[in-house]
């Protein structure tokens, strides 16, 4: 089958699951994960195809795998849509492959397939656990299934598809369907549960953040329509003369003295803002995690706000159309490093003050995609798109790691039959040997994420982006970075220890037990390639080991550009930076939360306010509840539609039909009534009067009219005969 | 010689209220079977006179001419045009319904239909003549048995008092227009009163300037031009159900018609120098009438000052002289006189049955009298000037009309479209939707009689028929407005 | 069949009359009867209609089907029909959506002849106005489709609510949205009729390809004013009129009145076809019969445009009433219409022109369709839990998951989500006034925000949160005649955000003739 073809395919699947699951199996669990994992296998197998093909392809960046159809008429011409596959494609296609794949085959372990129906479990909570008496008649709780299981499997073969498309899109209006397609999904998971007040107010809180953002892409992709009279990706990212076009014409309005690229980059980069959860629009998804635990969160925290990113990596070359490599930054890469390196640093802070499992790895992963923002800011195009991968990899297998502890956690709540919140970490400890995989698992991607030297693949792609930052000269962003990531390792390492090392905190987590192999095959599939991805991104001057493995990551996602980037000249300083702040940072978080025995968190007491800050992400949900929620709701309800509509506009049409009927009550009363028809009954009476006086004949007055009338006439006539006519 | 339609169809209405007159009181039944079919007859008549006239040929057709006195000029000599063609026809209809809805008329029927007989001859009289002694003549004819109508079958409350209004105001208009008339009938030396003849006597400017306003406003005051237009609505209250319809449906025509063939077609140019008058006085009509109308509680007055109001369009059409305003006031004499008839029967039944016609005390209706309900409905829709029925045919070229001589003049009038709209819905609302009253719940309000369904059928299918189809009546019309026309010097 | 071609309009536009006698004269003893005559009948105008979009030939230029017929010769008008692109769309979403209704409507104890009957002849008034080359039989048809949907509202609109009007007195909800929507309308109209009246005078005919030529190329002076003056005034006179009608903003108070109050059917074909009416005067009339005079007002409607986009979704946001709060989003989808219309108008001739009026011709049937849809779920749901308060609901998902999916559905559609018709629409609306009015675009994109809001508000209100106790029991399963009301609908509304061409490609042809370069 032609590598076309294949792509065009490789959406549908999950697409097909979603049909199906909805319109025929939703009510046969089994029937419905077979159709989703198989799907989700189907599409896998086709990506790893097209990967391998990709891979082989000579100069895939002049010649990247793309077709497409006419969509769209316009005018006399057609709009296009269609798929590509260049380097940068790949790459991304290969991880989305394999993440959606392992979310997958998780989730059946995850949502309890093959346990018994809960007791009184109902659609739209949680499963609460059923009673099952075993053989020696010991009645006790197990976890139940997941009431709305097929369901769940809908909403990931939807999800699956919107992904997939978002990557082997040619153009942004497509990218754009897939990327909204997965804001809807991201919806319905994080309101999974939607009988919880809290999911409720999640899901909507995170549809409306990422719209902020969407708002803006769709003005950015209408306005680059508008100019080039495309959207295709090679029709405008990989044409000299439109670049330089874009660059040179200045945005409309010539608004803050930008270049149209500048303004469009900009409009672009705010959707990225929103759903890569960049400050100030990250507020959406540290509350997400309200979904089912871990997989829809790792859904939206490693795979869609990937989306993001990998966007205005994908659109680099107009974000940075008129930089020269080296040279001085567009507004627009000021603005994203700017927010980017912010970002890592003020989500890194948050996260050091969370205790629920959860919320810590959504904080660091808005730090880290801070990082790549920041990366792809200072001009590291490949140290983005690489660390992009590599985090796709370790967060996913940290999110699935932290599921797998909550899950054997619940395990050890029902057991003890006390209800302890099982996913603060301060209920936990010890799970080292009650879990021994996901610890493992878990280490290694904690030891990732916090970019543990050489054997991780974290360590690379974050060290590749400070030797930019720093062989840049963007030496700001690069301290930034730097700190962040050493509150990284740090909060790392205070999640590891808390969490697997020490004694149990709790009877829960002395009964905690391991996971099925559904959901620790996937930690394992993940532990590996959050290892190995890093080394096919080794840079040649690397010390010792350099040059032993060629560092291909660079060569092939380099060609994606028109000109490739020649990266920077070795210096130890960044590299020594990385050292230190992983491994002091690994340190410190074990030295600080090694025997940690109570609930407190012994930072509480010395760092005080400042903690205090930290627990409530420095109040930014009250602020903005402050600021914008409520000011809306009133101009919603009160301004709009009480002043504006029912007061000024219909008070106005009242008005106007109040007077008219005034009007006619006016003209009758008084004018009709006594004017006019006084007149006439006075002239009546007169006459009356006047016969009365003569005493002509006296019956009925009627005769005397007539009489008086044919006088009248008789006399007229009379005139008229004697004297002639002229008036 | 030809078959004397047209004496026929004047004379069948008198000799059969005659007969009536002859039949013992008591047989009430026979009585109303003979009106019946004397109505009937007429109504056949009328039709076939209508699609018989040759619109090609155009001009005076079925012309019947005798002399009477020659001395004097006075002839009696009939004839119909595209203009008086369809109040004819009008006639006759109003005639045959006003028949059928009085059926239950139990006080005195046989002098009761004897005198709306005499009246419907002097109305048909007036619409063919030919001759302007012949025309007052008729004229009186038609006025004189209207105060009795009113006197002794009346609204007991107003009845005397709206009698007098009514028959003092026509008469005092009538005395007006005779001087006029004879002034013109001395100054042309043609020692003639036949109208086609008078029409060529081409008077000297001054004299029409002089005399048009005496003959127009004479006759203007029966068709309820401002600001003698208040008898109407009285009259109308007072009035008996059957002699409101021929009130507000014929003789008001009558007033109107009669301006046009004595006032405009004689005096050509003293309606061309007084048009801004009449233009001033049919626009107060039109908006004033309809804002009145909009707060009156009575039902009656209600349709009395609609009537006011749309009669102020026929005048408007009149006063621009324009093919277009001519051919609507000629379409609205018989749409607002079927439209009105059809309002006054059903006001009369809704009367006859809840012996009240505050609207207040009204409701619910619909459910009762499902075809009153309905044919009210198209009367309204008609008198809001709705497309689809005959109001919008006559309207649309009257305003067309008014755009030509004077744009503003349209504007405001429109505004009474919506005025209108604005009270016939409310109507609607009160008096046939919404639950019926608690006073009204006792005695039992049964639905109408079959022949009260025929005369509304009727009346609402003919009020359809011309706004679906104008065909059926306008070029018929048009042909007349070019004799108009013609004497206006192509104005 | 040839007699089939050759009348097929003339057969479109009255065989719903026709249905209409047929079905009056049933026997009033035999509801269910009556019901299915209706509903069967009504799909007559729609084969038909089908075979018209299947007969018609998208590359021609210009008007195909025409008719002609004496009519009012007397003035110079004449039965006069005909459809091209832009019509015919509309002609098929009208002969789409009143089956619909109908099916919709099954439910209708109450006088079911009348209200049948009624509708049926609403059906033709609607088929009228789009198929009318005459401008009188256009006005014609406009005023006449007020009287059906004005009893539809008045007699089977919702009989609980009152209206506080002044002096403190109040008046039943539905007399006072009934009232306000005929009067509104018709004053609306007033100016449009002598317009009208005014350039019969002028032009001596009605006939519209003649006033294309005709009235534009006039010039000199009428009225002792310069021609330049009256055309302006009569180009504000037809627009207020249809303004009244689309509605724009500040002319839209009458919508969430008669919305609210009107029957389920009635508020379908009220969203779904009468609002489409107004827009569909400023694309056959205001602009090709006053293209300079709406080039040179473009701004201020694009204006009035975003008023609406913005308020309307504010407002919509800020109701608790579910039905007003759908009724608002039409205000807010409208807006979207008239800013593409206004962007054409300005811009007549380039290729902006053309995307902007593509985005707003589909945004009319797009909206219709989901608008339709929205008004339907919404009185499923009445049905059976009498109350439409947004706050007296919550977590009926697990009791109804077949019209929670469905309503999340429709509701992501009217929310514009991509992959979904509405998105389509609104985009090429975006995409075709950005470089001609940036500003109010980028404004309406706060509209478009706040569509999110409100959308979502609805849903989650209704659906989610913890469930209401009360309602267990009393709510039952959206049924099997509800799901094939609803089925068409969604279906479209997929096909169309999936492959937008087949509709697309007729309006684009249509649009670039009349406003290509």
């Amino acid at each position: 089958m032609a590598t076309e073809t294949l792509v065009w395919l490789l959406p549908l699947p999950p697409l097909l699951a979603f049909f199906l699951i909805v319109l025929f199996t939703n009510k046969s669990k089994a029937l419905s994960h077979t159709i989703g994992v198989g799907a989700a296998f189907l599409s896998w197998l086709g990506s790893m195809l097209v990967f391998a093909r990709a891979v082989q392809a000579e100069h895939l960046g002049e010649h990247p795998f793309l077709s497409s159809i006419s969509w769209l008429p316009v005018g006399e011409g057609w709009f296009e849509i269609g798929i590509l596959i260049d380097p940068l494609g790949a790459v991304t296609l290969f991880f989305v492959a394999w993440t959606i794949m392992t979310i997958f085959l998780y989730s059946v372990g995850y949502q309890n397939f093959g346990q018994p129906k809960g007791d009184h479990d109902r659609a739209g909570l949680p499963p609460h656990g059923a009673t099952v008496t075993d053989a020696h008649g010991h009645s006790h709780v197990v976890p139940s299934v997941e009431p709305m299981y097929s369901r769940f499997f809908a909403f990931l073969g939807l999800f699956a598809f919107g992904m997939y498309t978002l990557v082997v899109s040619d153009n942004l209006l497509t990218l754009f369907v897939g990327w909204e397609i997965m804001g809807l999904c991201s919806y319905l998971l994080i309101g999974f549960w939607y009988g919880k007040p809290s999911a409720r107010a999640a899901m909507i809180k995170a549809f409306m953040t990422t719209r902020v953002g969407d708002m803006f892409m769709l003005l950015g992709i209408a306005y680059l329509y508008s100019i080039t009279g495309t959207l295709n990706f090679r029709d405008i990212l990989y044409n000299e003369e439109v670049l330089h076009s874009l660059a040179a014409t200045p945005a409309l309005g010539n608004f803050l003295g930008l270049s149209a690229a500048g303004l469009i980059g900009l409009l672009l980069f705010f959707g990225t803002v929103g759903k890569s959860a960049q400050f100030p629009l990250h507020v959406w998804l540290p509350d997400a995690m309200e979904g089912p635990t871990p997989v829809s969160a790792m859904i939206h925290a490693a795979t869609m706000v990937s989306a993001g990113v990998y966007m205005v990596i994908r659109m680099f070359p107009l974000l940075s159309a008129g930089w020269v490599e080296g040279g001085a930054l567009t507004p627009t890469m000021t603005v994203m490093a700017m927010i980017g390196a912010f970002t890592a640093l003020f989500a890194a802070t948050i996260a050091l003050a969370q205790n629920d499992i959860k919320r810590v790895l959504a904080y660091s992963t808005i730090s880290q995609l801070g990082y790549m923002i920041a990366a792809l800011g200072i001009g590291a195009y490949v140290a983005a798109a690489f660390h992009l991968i590599t985090h796709a990899f370790f967060k996913a297998l940290l999110f699935l790691g932290s599921g797998s502890v909550i899950h054997g956690m619940e395990h050890g709540v029902m057991h003890s039959g006390k209800h302890i919140d099982p996913q603060n970490m301060f209920n936990m400890g010890g799970l080292k040997d009650k879990m021994p995989i996901t610890f493992w698992t878990f280490l290694i991607g904690g030891f990732a994420l916090s970019g543990f030297p050489l054997v991780t693949a974290g360590f690379w792609s974050k060290d590749e982006i400070l030797a930019d930052a720093f062989g840049h000269h963007h030496y700001v962003i690069f301290l930034v970075l730097a700190v962040s990531a050493l509150l990284t390792a740090f909060y790392t390492m205070r999640q590891i220890t808390l969490t697997f090392l020490g004694k149990p905190r709790t009877e829960a987590a002395q009964h905690a037990q391991e996971t099925t192999w559904t959901m620790t095959l996937p930690l394992a599939i993940l532990a590996f390639l959050a290892i190995t991805a890093g080394w096919v991104g080794i840079p040649e001057y690397f010390p010792l080991i350099g040059g032993l493995l060629p560092n291909w990551f660079h060569h092939f996602v380099g060609e994606t550009l028109l000109e490739p980037m020649h990266g920077v000249s070795f210096s130890y300083i960044p590299l020594l930076t990385s050292l230190v702040v992983a491994l002091g940072g690994l340190y410190l978080g074990w030295m600080v939360y090694r025997n940690v025995s109570g609930e407190t968190d012994p930072l509480r007491q010395p760092l005080g306010a400042v903690y205090k800050w930290l627990e409530h992400k420095y109040y930014f949900d009250e602020l903005y509840d402050y600021v914008f929620v409520r000011p809306a709701r009133w101009i919603a309800a009160v301004f709009t539609y009480r002043w504006i509509d029912q007061g000024v506009i219909d008070g106005f049409l009242h008005g106007v039909a109040f007077i008219s009927t005034r009007i006619g009550g006016v003209l009758r009363n008084y004018f009709d009534a006594p004017v006019v028809n006084g007149f006439g009954d006075f002239v009546g009476e007169g006459v009356k009067r006047l016969g009365q006086r003569f005493r002509i004949v006296q019956t009925g007055s009627l005769q005397q009219y007539m009489l008086m009338a044919v006088l009248f006439a008789l006399s007229a006539m009379a005139y008229f005969l004697f004297f002639g006519l002229q008036p | 010689m030809q078959f004397p339609i047209l004496s026929v169809i004047v004379f069948i209405p008198i000799l059969s209220g005659l007969l009536i007159l002859l039949m013992p009181g008591h047989r009430k039944d026979e009585i109303r079977v003979t009106a019946l079919a004397a109505s009937l007859i007429a109504l056949g008549l009328s039709a076939w006179a209508y699609f018989a006239y040759d619109i090609q040929m155009g001009g005076y057709q079925f012309v019947e001419k005798y002399d009477w006195l020659p001395t004097l000029g006075i002839s009696y000599s009939v004839g119909i045009d595209g203009i008086n063609a369809p109040l004819v026809l009008l006639t006759g209809i109003v005639m045959f319904t006003g028949v059928l809805i009085s059926w239950g008329i139990d006080d005195r029927p046989r002098e009761f239909f004897a005198f709306l007989f005499i009246l419907a001859t002097g109305v048909f009289g007036v619409f063919v003549a030919q001759d302007l002694f012949m025309l007052f003549f008729f004229y009186e004819i038609a006025v004189f048995p209207m105060f009795l109508l009113i006197a002794i079958w009346g609204w007991k409350q107003t009845r005397e008092y709206a009698a007098m209004k009514l028959t003092l105001y026509l008469f005092i208009g009538s005395v007006f227009s005779l001087v006029g008339a004879l002034a013109m009938y001395f100054s042309s030396g043609l020692n003639t009163f036949d109208m086609q003849l008078l029409a060529t006597a081409n008077f000297s400017t001054n004299f029409q300037i002089f005399w048009f306003p005496f003959v127009f406003f004479g006759f203007a005051v029966l068709g309820g031009i401002f600001p003698f237009h208040n008898w109407s609505p009285d009259g109308h209250v007072a009035a008996p159900t059957a002699v409101s319809m021929f009130h507000a449906g014929v003789l008001m025509k009558l007033g109107a018609f009669a301006a046009l063939r004595v006032g405009i077609m004689l005096l050509p140019e003293g309606a061309i120098y007084w048009r801004w008058l009449i233009l001033g006085l049919a626009t107060v009509n039109v908006v004033y009438g309809a804002f009145i109308a909009l707060v009156q509680t009575d039902f009656k007055y209600v349709i009395g000052f609609s009537s006011v109001s749309h009669m102020g369009l026929v005048m408007l059409g009149f006063a621009t002289l324009t093919r277009e305003g001519l051919l609507g006031a000629g379409v609205q004499m018989f749409s607002h006189g079927v439209m009105t008839a059809l309002f006054f029967a059903v006001v009369g039944m809704v009367y006859d049955r809840a012996h009240t016609r505050n609207i207040p005390e009204l409701g619910g209706f619909s459910t009762r009298m499902p075809w009153v309900a309905i044919a009210f409905i198209v009367g309204g829709l008609v008198s809001m000037g709705m497309p689809g029925f005959s109001g919008f045919v006559a309207e649309f070229p009257i305003f067309m009309g008014v755009w030509r001589v004077m744009p503003i003049v349209a504007i405001i009038a429109a505004v009474s479209i919506v005025i209108t709209a604005g009270y016939i819905i409310r109507i609607t609302g009160q008096v046939f939707y919404g639950k019926v009253p608690e006073p009204l719940e006792h005695h039992n309000i049964g639905d109408v009689t079959v022949l009260d369904k025929v005369a509304l059928g009727m009346l609402s299918a003919i009020l359809i028929a011309i706004g679906v189809y104008p065909a059926l009546m306008v070029p018929l019309v048009s042909s007349g407005v070019n004799l108009v026309l013609s004497l206006l010097g192509g104005a | 069949m040839d007699f089939i071609v050759n009348n097929l309009l003339t057969l479109i536009l009255f065989s719903p009359l026709l249905v209409a006698i047929l079905v009056v004269a049933l026997p009033k003893s035999e509801p269910a009867l009556i019901r299915w005559v209706a509903f069967i009948g009504s799909l007559a105008p729609l084969a038909l209609s089908l075979v018209l979009w299947f007969q018609f030939q998208p590359g021609q230029v210009g008007f195909q089907f025409q008719e002609k017929a004496l009519w009012y010769e007397a003035i110079g008008s004449s039965y006069h029909v005909g459809v091209d692109g832009l019509s015919i769309t509309m002609v098929l979403l009208t002969t789409l959506l009143t089956p619909l209704c109908i099916l919709a409507s099954f439910n209708i104890k109450d006088r079911v002849r009348s209200f049948m009957g009624l509708f049926l002849m609403l059906e033709t008034g609607m088929l009228g106005v789009f198929l009318s080359l005459d401008l009188l039989l256009f006005f014609v048809f406009w005023e006449i489709g007020l009287v059906p949907m004005y009893f539809l509202i008045n007699q089977w609109g919702s009989e609980k609510g009152e209206r506080k009007i002044w002096g403190g007195r109040t008046v039943s909800a539905r007399n006072y949205a009934s009232f306000k929507f005929m009067i509104y309308t018709m004053a609306g109209s007033l100016g449009l009729l002598l317009a009208i009246q005014m350039i019969g005078v002028v032009s001596g005919t009605f006939d519209l390809p003649v006033l294309f030529q005709q009235w534009t190329a006039l010039d000199g002076s009428l009225f002792g004013l310069p021609i330049g003056t009256v055309k302006a005034i009569a180009f504000w006179a037809f627009v207020i009129a249809f303004a009244i009608k689309v509605p724009v903003w500040p002319f839209h108070t009458w919508l969430p009145d008669a919305h609210t109050e009107a029957p389920t059917a009635g508020s379908m074909i009220l969203a779904g076809v009468l609002l489409k009416l107004g827009a569909y005067g400023f694309l056959r009339l205001v602009l090709p019969l006053y293209p300079e005079e709406a080039r040179y007002y473009a701004g201020a409607l694009a204006l009035l445009a975003t008023l609406a986009i913005i308020f309307g979704a504010l407002a919509a946001y800020g109701q608790d009433d579910f039905k007003r709060l759908v009724a608002y989003s039409s205000v807010n989808h409208m807006g979207f219409v008239v800013l593409g219309i206004a962007a054409a108008a300005f811009a007549s001739g380039t290729e902006n022109a053309v995307i902007a009026m593509n985005g707003a011709v589909l945004q009319m049937f797009n909206h219709g369709l989901s608008a339709a849809g929205m008004f339907f779920l919404v009185g499923v749901i009445y049905d059976r839990l009498h109350t439409r308060d947004l706050r007296e609901f919550g977590g009926l998902f697990p009791l109804i998951p077949v019209y929670g999916g469905i309503l999340i559905f429709t509701s992501m559609a009217s929310l514009g989500l991509p992959g979904l018709n509405g998105y389509v629409s609104e985009f090429l609306v975006v995409r075709g006034s950005w470089p001609i009015f940036t500003l109010f675009t980028a404004l309406s994109t706060i509209g478009l925000f706040f569509t999110g809001a409100y959308v979502l508000k609805g849903v989650a209100s209704l659906l989610h949160g913890p469930l209401n106790q009360r309602w267990i029991g009393h709510v039952t399963e959206i049924n099997a005649r509800e799901v094939f009301v609803i089925a068409p609908l969604m279906v479209l509304m997929l096909v169309i955000g999936v492959w937008p061409a087949w509709i697309l490609d007729v309006i684009n042809r249509a649009v670039t003739a009349l406003f290509g370069a």
